[in-house]
Formats: structure tokens, sequence, C-alpha cells
């Protein structure tokens, strides 16, 4: 079967099992290693893209539901080398140690500023409570999106 | 359960006081190491950030072929035959069993115990013990072969209980004093009994290496590792190849807390046995299930305490009994008993002292390194005991701490005069400042006090001091006689060469920092080699927190060295001219500290070159209806010697806080018939963002003056301090003890109503439990149990 979706706003077709995962699909066919997988079931959110703006775990999802979507992963987030906002705040913060969770993180805390929720730490909590860390203790990983909303309003 | 018993014979006169003036650091003072210029960006964040990073999964390898490995269901039994069904076409599968070993049948290590590969006719250990491999050209067709092998056994008697099991692994004394004759004169004696269960490191990226054989008829193995010497030594040892043959490279790593220290060596292994016989690259990734079932966890102990009070409130006893559960096979576990052994006093000055530890071995998947490495279980014991001390004196626990702590000059039980860097008091002041904790300390107390029946919620404070030692214990660092070099390229580069790994704790940053320092050039002049066997020299494994310290010492050793031999040869300074003065290396080899040499066999002499210090204080809620634990409030005080990168170091103590507050709350290993239960992350929890308080890092300085830099390590340190600060908390709030990790709802209401206590951690059931189905039962080749293969065992004899 063939199924099209685009990933960071490139066209993609694939010709694969319908029900082979999306993040399947982007680590392999498509070579874009940078959404990892931490367990497989839904768990860890290691494996976090965006389609359509929203926040899902692309071990979750067959193929075929990616179809005719706008798919956003961590390789998308950079402009030409250039880190964004938040990836910026990451790497000041520290919210990024070993890096395994980070593109998944990424992914929630951007989904989450451009929510336009009120960035209180509690809501930022929430935000990221389907992305499991075992290196920071969140506490600068909550950090990181909390001074990438304050730049975001202040610029 | 065995209960805990308190012996008050008398009180001591008067409450005790502190002997100290407290020094306050106040909170509102940065940190001391932050005055210093902005610290650099973590040299691989970008790449992190990007997803450019490459950890081994990412690796492509054209024609890779995938790798499995053929676990045992029983812990314990007799290998009769591992048998191919006749029915599959095994022509594109490649299988390798024991016999296709070409060196030993060892795991290398500490002791020879650990088989490859179980052999037929060998004796399988534990559940998910390795007994053969196969590979295949795709997934599809690796799930098809995995279904049609069977391993035939005859199951053996298992044993599960450490303190019932006959075969030890190691057992180590240390003696300052007499004993039992002082508890014999203490005005007051507090016994417990306490016991914590498996941690498991989950690390969120799963083990993984994949090995590609060479022309040269080596392997090069690129994995998911800590220690790249380690395995390096293991292919040596049971490929029987020479040292060029065998190459182990580090793919980033994705976290590894001690889990990926010895386990990598065990599928290095598979995958390059796999990748010799099939000819082909052979990728071997552990999905979660099989990480949490087959891989190492942190030691399950018991610990029997008892600490004698004099009548004027001085500490003069403690006779300390620790078990420990090594596993089925003895993997580090010597010397994780050794570092808890050597810990079980806490950081309290006290003449007669009897410490004995005993590991055992049990038929439960081999236990191994976590974070902490044996002290974070004897800690814990040690810090239940001081707090309820305090609580028999009507004391303050702060107070009690200030009395009994180590100052400079104080001389541990091994005979170690503890000269210099003695930080215990400053970050037990630095946190209980931070926390105001003799005024929430009140405050709560008159809470429990005027606390109703109808009461849901009760808060509490608790606090928890500890040591610990820097660096490899007793001669280990001797042995280990590290080399870093530093090289000074033809082409006008500098560079740093090590085996110290990356996994998330900033040795990639902190080393070109401290060099740069040293060499008077930019951070980004500095360039740090691949940890690569071919390339790099051994600088020892990345563990014991030794990183910073020892190969951070002896870095700053070789550029200072470096800068002078420049800076002599080319008359400027080293910064104007060291592009033009190459080529030229240096290699510094670790030399022994000053201090008293340790002896191995008296468990006398210097431990550890220095002391980390550190003090965690908590502050909870516990449901009174459900008995749930809820961490407010958590601050965190390390002396770790000398900072060099505040927002590296505070990531190390808030990250080792949070894994301390799972450990301490919800993280348990369930066994059944020496299995693990929860063997996957929707049964194994762990803190999310929502189960962790906003923690407090404070750093303190007080260098040791045996390195360059005075930095003693940090990464171990917060997670000895977590747990007993928190069931302190939790006592302050209820008023009952939990002498069990972790203190989950169903201990803290069992206590709570006198209700029975659920089962010891660390145990495990004989048999499944009715709900439970065995795995025999499960349908041949589901994908429940995808790496495990069928038995034709059928009932236990």
């Amino acid at each position: 079967m063939s199924f099209s979706f685009t990933v960071n706003d490139d066209p993609v077709e694939v010709e694969v099992a319908g029900t082979r995962r999306l993040l399947d699909v982007l680590r392999e066919d498509l070579q874009l290693t940078g959404t990892k997988e931490g367990c497989g079931e839904g768990e860890c959110g290691a494996c976090s893209v965006l389609i359509d703006g929203a926040v899902v775990d692309a071990c979750l999802v067959p193929v075929s539901q990616a179809v005719g979507t706008q798919v956003r992963t961590v390789e998308g987030l950079a402009d030409n080398g250039r880190l964004d906002i938040l990836q910026q705040a990451f790497l000041e913060t520290g919210g990024a140690q070993c890096g395994i969770c980070t593109p998944g993180m990424l992914m929630a805390g951007g989904a989450f500023l451009a929510s336009g929720t009120d960035p209180t730490e509690d809501n930022i909590r929430e935000a990221i409570a389907g992305n499991l860390c075992r290196c920071t203790g969140y506490t600068k990983i909550i950090d990181a999106i909390a001074l990438a909303a304050e730049r975001s309003a202040h610029p | 359960m065995e209960r805990p018993s308190q012996n008050v014979r008398t009180l001591p006169p008067g409450v005790v006081a502190p002997d100290t003036t407290p020094l306050v650091i106040p909170t509102d003072a940065p940190a001391p190491g932050r005055a210093r210029p902005a610290a650099p960006l973590r040299r691989e964040g970008p790449a992190k950030l990007t997803g450019e990073a490459k950890y081994a999964d990412d690796l492509v390898f054209p024609g890779a072929w995938f790798g499995a490995t053929i676990r045992s269901t029983q812990p314990r039994a007799r290998l009769l035959g591992i048998e191919l069904a006749e029915a599959f076409d095994w022509k594109r599968i490649v299988v390798v069993t024991a016999d296709d070993i070409p060196g030993e049948n060892i795991v290398s290590l500490i002791d020879d115990d650990q088989p490859v590969l179980v052999p037929v006719g060998g004796e399988i250990r534990h559940q998910a013990e390795a007994c053969a491999l196969i590979a295949a050209p795709d997934r599809a067709m690796l799930a098809e072969a995995r279904r049609h092998i069977t391993l035939r056994t005859e199951r053996l008697p298992a044993v599960f209980d450490p303190l019932t099991s006959e075969t030890e692994f190691a057992h180590y004394t240390v003696e300052a004093g007499d004993a039992a004759a002082a508890m014999e004169t203490a005005a007051l004696v507090i016994e417990g009994v306490y016991r914590v269960g498996h941690q498991e490191q989950l690390y969120i990226e799963n083990q993984a290496m994949i090995a590609v054989p060479r022309e040269d008829g080596g392997v090069t193995v690129h994995g998911s590792l800590q220690c790249p010497y380690y395995i390096h030594k293991a292919m040596k040892r049971a490929l029987d190849m020479g040292d060029e043959l065998a190459v182990v490279v580090q793919a980033e790593t994705g976290g590894g807390f001690g889990g990926k220290e010895e386990y990598p060596s065990v599928i290095a292994l598979h995958a390059a046995l796999l990748a010799l016989k099939c000819h082909k690259p052979v990728r071997m990734i552990y999905d979660r299930h099989e990480d949490i079932s087959a891989t190492t966890k942190r030691h399950p102990a018991v610990v029997r305490y008892r600490s004698g009070v004099s009548d004027i409130g001085e500490l003069i006893a403690q006779e300390v009994e620790v078990i420990m559960d090594g596993g089925a096979y003895c993997t580090l576990t010597p010397v994780v008993l050794s570092r808890g052994v050597l810990h079980a006093g806490g950081p309290y000055r006290c003449p007669n002292v009897r410490i004995t530890g005993r590991a055992m071995a049990t038929n439960t998947p081999p236990n191994g390194a976590f974070r902490g490495f044996g002290a974070p279980q004897t800690e814990f014991a040690a810090e239940m005991q001081i707090n309820r001390i305090a609580e028999a004196l009507d004391a303050s626990p702060l107070d009690l701490r200030r009395r009994w702590v180590y100052r400079e000059g104080d001389v541990t039980p091994t005979g170690q005069v503890l000269r210099e860097s003695v930080g215990g008091i400053e970050v037990l002041e630095a946190a209980a400042e931070a926390l105001a904790f003799d005024r929430t300390h009140a405050q709560t107390r008159s809470m429990r006090e005027g606390r109703t029946d109808g009461a849901r919620t009760a808060t509490g404070i608790g606090v928890a001091l500890a040591w610990h030692g820097a660096g490899f214990t007793g001669s280990g660092e001797v042995r280990l006689a590290s080399v870093a070099s530093l090289e000074l390229t033809d082409g006008g580069r500098i560079r740093i060469l090590t085996a110290s790994t990356e996994m998330g704790q900033g040795t990639k940053t902190i080393f070109p920092q401290i060099v740069a320092d040293a060499l008077g050039v930019d951070y980004e002049e500095v360039e740090i080699a691949p940890q690569d066997t071919s390339i790099v020299p051994d600088s020892g494994p990345t563990v014991a927190s030794r990183t910073a310290m020892v190969v951070g010492g002896l870095l700053i050793k070789a550029a200072e060295k470096l800068r002078a031999r420049v800076e002599e040869s080319t008359g400027r300074s080293f910064a104007e001219s060291y592009r033009e003065a190459g080529p030229m290396r240096i290699d510094e080899q670790f030399v022994p500290y000053p201090g008293e040499p340790f002896d191995d066999k008296t468990y006398r002499g210097d431990a550890y070159p220095a002391f980390g210090w550190a003090c965690a204080m908590a502050k909870v809620d516990v449901d009174l209806d459900t008995g749930e634990v809820t961490v407010r409030d958590c601050v965190s005080a390390n002396d770790i010697g000398r900072v060099i990168h505040p927002v590296l170091a505070e990531g190390q103590v808030e990250g080792g806080t949070l894994q301390a507050i799972g450990y301490a709350t919800i993280e348990e290993m369930k066994l059944v018939d020496g299995r693990y239960l929860n063997d996957r992350l929707a049964t194994y929890l762990i803190p999310t963002s929502l189960d962790a308080p906003r923690i407090r890092s404070i750093l303190v300085e007080k260098p040791f003056s045996g390195v360059p830099h005075g930095a003693k390590g940090i990464g171990e340190l917060p997670m000895d301090v977590g747990a007993p600060a928190i069931v302190a908390a939790i006592h302050d709030a209820t008023g009952v003890w939990i002498h069990e990790l972790p203190a989950t709802p169903e201990r803290i209401l069992a206590a709570l109503t006198n209700g029975e206590m659920p089962q010891a951690p660390g145990l495990s059931l004989e048999e499944p439990t009715p709900q439970t189905p065995r795995i025999e039962d499960l349908p041949a080749g589901g994908d429940e149990m995808p790496f495990r293969a069928p038995t034709d065992h059928a009932e236990p004899p």
C-alpha cells in the first residue's frame, strides 16, 4: 500500500503495510532517526511527534492513520542549523542530559507553547506528563519551557 | 515480618544540644561556583536537540541482520538440549550456541562464573538466562525462527531468599573498638531491621549493540555503554582475540546510571558471536520488556542494625549486619557489597563499630551497578537509625547530626583520618537553612499533635545525611592505573583522549572546559576524541563518580605538562604558539593519592581518597485514606569539592534526587518464581513530571587537595540521601516508621492500621498466583514473551 502525508513540510509517500508504525516509517523508511523508541507501548513519550499539531506517540500510530496529515518531528525544528527558541532554552538551562527523551520533550513542549496556555509550572508539568525523563528530575526541562515562553512573549 | 524493637534503658540527661556554631549559607546567595564566568554550553547539546545525535539504534549498517537471544523460562534447571523444529527452514537463519564460542565461555568481570551462553548439560541459574542466539536478515523471519526453538530442560530446586541461600559471593568485616562491649554500657539502644528491594535503572534508551565483522577477522561493536574497556576485555577473552581485533565504539548513550556498566559486555558478546558466524553486521537492540526482564538491578538488601548511645548523648556503638542479594551470578557484587559495608556506619563519629556484610546468590537475574552502588541500601538503614534515635531522645534530628557528624580530624571505622574536605556540617546547615527545617519541623509536630480523627492529609518534614567515597573503593584506583592523554596534532589541534563516556552527565563538556582552563585557551579550541578503544587509552570505567575527579585530575596534569613543554620550545605563551608546536602527546598515568594505603584483607586504611557529603530534606503530604505520598518540596545540598560546571552539577543533583524519590516511594520489582512480574514501563513506574517536586540543589565546595582542581565527584551523592529523608518525613507526618523500601501506600496503610505488611521487597513468590498464567501456559510463540523459548518442562519435580 502507498501512504502520503507531509513530514516537516515535505511531501512523502511510502510503500509499506498500513499497520506499520509511524515510528518505523520515520526512523527506517525516511531515515529520520531523531524520533526515539523507549518502550514501544505509549508509556515513555520518547517517540512523541506532532500530527496536525497534536502530540502523539509515534509507536502507537499505524501509518495508515497519518495519511493526509502534517507530521512534525524534531528534525523540523531548527532552521538551517539555527536552534529554535525552545531548543535554545533547553541548551541554556540544561534541559537535555542524555538526550534520548529530548526530541519527545521538545515536541510536547513546543505543542504546549503553541497552545497559548498560561506557562505556569503546574501547566508545564501537565504538558510533559506523558514524557518520561530519567536524568534531569524535570526541573531544568520545566525551566527551559518557561524560558522559551518568556522569550516568545517578550522577544 | 520481623519487627524492629526499641530498647530504651534510660534517657540521657537533658536534650542533646549542638556542640558547634552552625555555619549558615544564605539561600539567596549563589552557590559556590556560580560566581565564576558562565560555564560553556553542553558540547553535544545541539546534536541531541536537533535529532542529529546517533544512538546505537540510529546507526545504519547496510545489510545488517537482526539478532535475538533465546532465554530460559526457569529460575534453575539443567539444560538438556536446544531443539530446532524440523518443520522450519533454518537455511537462512544463524544459530549460535555455547559450542560456537571461540574462546572461554565466560563474561569476564570479577569472577568467572557467568557463561556467555549456557552450554547443553550446563546449569541455568535464572529466568531470562541466555541459552542460544539467533540472527536473521529481517525481523519477521527472526520472529518466526524464534517460535521454532525449544529448550529441553530438567528443573532443579531454586533459591530466592538471600537469607536462606548457602552460596556466598563475598563477605567483609569492618571493625573498630569493641562494639559488643560498648553496646553493654549504652544508655539507649535502638535496633532495626531494614529491607530494600530491586530498583531498575530505567535509562530511557534500552540496551543496544551492533557488531560489525571485519576482514581482518576482528569485530567492532558499536553500542550504548559506559565502559568501553570492560567490553574490550570481555571480547578478547570469549572471542579469543588480541587487542587490535576487538574494538569497542561508544554510540551516543541514552542514560546509564550503572545499568550500562557491566551488562553491555553480555550483549556485545552475543552480537559479536552472531556477526562472526553470519559474516554480517548484527543488530541486538533490546525492547523495554527484554531490557527490564534480563538486565541488572540494584541489589536488594537486608540490614540489621543496633546503635548504642551513651548517657551523655554520644554515639558509642554500632553493630551492623548487611545481607545483599547478588542474584544468579557474581557480576560486580563484591564491590557493591564492599561499598555498602564501608558506608553502613553513616557519616558519624563512633568509636566502636562492627559491620559485617555478606552477598548471597539467588536464582534471580544478576544484580549489578546502579548509582550509589551499595551505599543507598546501607545508608538508608543508617539514617533510619539516627532518625529513630532522635525520636527516642526527643531530640531534633538536625541537632543530633550537628553533634555527631564527622569533622576534620575524625577517624572512620577503617582507621582513615578525615584530614580535609569534610563538608558534612556545611551541607546539613545549608539544607536546614533552605527549608527552614527547625521552624517547619515545629509546625508539622504541632499539626500532628492537633490532628483530629477526620483528618485526610498529614504533612511532614524529614532529613538525611550521607557520605559517599569518591572514586573506586580501597586499592581500586591503584589497580586500574588509568591513563588519560592529551594530544597536539601536527595540524595544530588539541585533542583529549580518554575512554570516559558521555551518558548525559557532562563528560564531553567538562573535560574540554578544564583542559582549556589549564592551557589558557578557549573551550572551543579543545576537541575530544571518540570513545573508541582503537583510538583512546584506558582511562578506566565511567563509574563511581570518578570521572571528574580522577580522569579530570589526570587531564589537568597532562595539560600543565603540555603547556610547559610547548612554552619551553616556542618561548611564547601556549595560546599564541601551540598551533605550530605539534605533534606532541602527553600520557598521564594515575599515581596514588596521598594517605594510608587500603588493606583489602584487613579493611584498614583509607577506603577512599576523599568523601562527598550530601544532605536531603524533604517535605511530604501523606494521604491518610490512601497512603499515597506526595513530595512537596525537596532540598539537596552536596559538597562536591569544587563545582566545575554549575548547570551540569545541579542536573546531577536534581536527577539523582528524583531517582531516590522513586526508590523511596514507588519503584519496586515484584517477582514470582524468580522472574520479574512488572517487566514493562506500564507496570514498573518511575516518577513523571507530576510526581516530581521542584528539587532545589545547593552546591557546597570543600576542595580535595589530592587533585589539582579539588573536585570530588557528584553523580551518586544525591542517591544516598533521598529515600531516608522521605521516610523520615512520612514518619513526621504520620508517626509510623516504614522499614522497607519503597514506602508504598500499601506499606504505609498497613503500618497506620497495624495491618499485615505486603510481601517484603526483593523477595520472590515461589509459585505464580492463580491470576498469573504460567509462562508455559501462554500461547506458544505469542508475542507476550517474544524472547523466551518454550520449554518442554511441565511440572516442577
